[in-house]
């Protein structure tokens, strides 16, 4: 599945940093009817196995475990300063590791502190406003 | 091949593909499709150092996720071997916008200039790739995940905590974008 979506993200271009600063100068509607859609098709699917009880292949029962939203600080505030980090490196998560898969090895030292970031927020994570 | 060897996809094709994960992630095996809990998963397997939040027992409930992001990268090495090399088609107005910052090569996913490993050396390399890097991991941590997790699969459940990050995520880029890097580049 990993390696699918690994596909998927590099044939669709949203592991390109020009297309991330495409789409946050709003000069192409290109990855937000990506996003747009991805989203619908997700929801759709979400509705249709809660709605009707769907179960895993191994016959369990699906669940999603809630976000719990609390005051809602670290979602704004954490978000904000992920949204910072997506724009300068023009990448999330998934598509840092598909960009080294794509030879911009660099990219690992970006998944390096990204770890990094990852530990420090462990590290600090009592003292944070959530 | 010629359909996966198509650059790029047309985004009826590449938005519905990336939406059926979360779907094929939860009939699959139950598990809610996201990137970012991957990272903390690495820390407590690699150096948890007592802290709480990497306190748990990451092979039950990371593994799936770690080779997940193993594929990843595997998916995006295939894909760059076996297709068509990538140009990214932007549009002329970004590239005004990006040449006027002083970037000048447009060729491949991301600008050579800026990410090659010798750029790391420089202010905005380093600024780009290690403190970009760091806020990635910060960020998404602090936020509970990124754009898989809040974007696509909490949104899609309809969780109000996704929608308040996903505000913050373009909050965050639109910042970075219009006024981090014109001051950078």
């Amino acid at each position: 599945m990993g390696t699918l979506f690994g596909v998927v993200l590099t044939r669709s271009e949203v592991i390109s940093w020009f297309r991330i600063q495409e789409m946050f100068l709003f000069q192409s509607p290109r990855m937000y009817e990506i996003i747009v859609s991805a989203i619908l098709v997700a929801a759709t699917s979400v509705a249709l196995i809660k709605r009707f009880g769907g179960k895993t292949i191994a016959g369990d029962p699906i669940s999603i475990p809630p976000k719990t939203l609390g005051r809602g600080i670290r979602y704004a505030l954490g978000g904000s300063i992920f949204g910072v980090g997506w724009a300068l490196t023009g990448a999330c998560p998934g598509p840092l590791f598909a960009l080294v898969g794509n030879g911009v090895t660099v990219m690992a030292v970006a998944i390096v502190s990204a770890l990094a970031g990852t530990w420090v927020y462990g590290l600090c994570r009592s003292k944070l406003p959530h | 091949m010629t359909f996966l060897g198509s650059n790029p996809w047309p985004w009826y094709v590449a938005g519905p593909a990336i939406g059926l994960f979360v779907p094929a992630l939860l009939i699959l095996g139950n598990k809610v499709f996201g990137v970012s809990s991957s990272l903390r998963h690495t820390c407590a397997a690699v150096f948890p150092s007592k802290l709480e939040y990497f306190q748990y027992d990451w092979k039950n409930t990371g593994l799936w996720n770690l080779l997940f992001v193993l594929g990843i990268f595997l998916g995006g090495f295939l894909a760059s071997h076996y297709g068509t090399p990538q140009n990214i088609g932007i549009s002329d107005a970004t590239r005004l916008d990006l040449a006027r910052l002083g970037i000048h090569d447009f060729s491949g996913i991301a600008p050579h200039e800026l990410f090659r490993w010798s750029a790391l050396v420089s202010f905005q390399g380093f600024t780009l790739i290690v403190i970009g890097g760091f806020l990635v991991g910060f960020g998404t941590a602090y936020a509970g995940g990124c754009t898989s997790g809040h974007a696509i699969s909490g949104l899609a459940d309809l969780q109000p905590a996704s929608l308040i990050a996903v505000v913050g995520f373009f909050a965050g880029g639109l910042i970075a974008t219009h006024f981090i890097l014109p001051l950078l580049l």
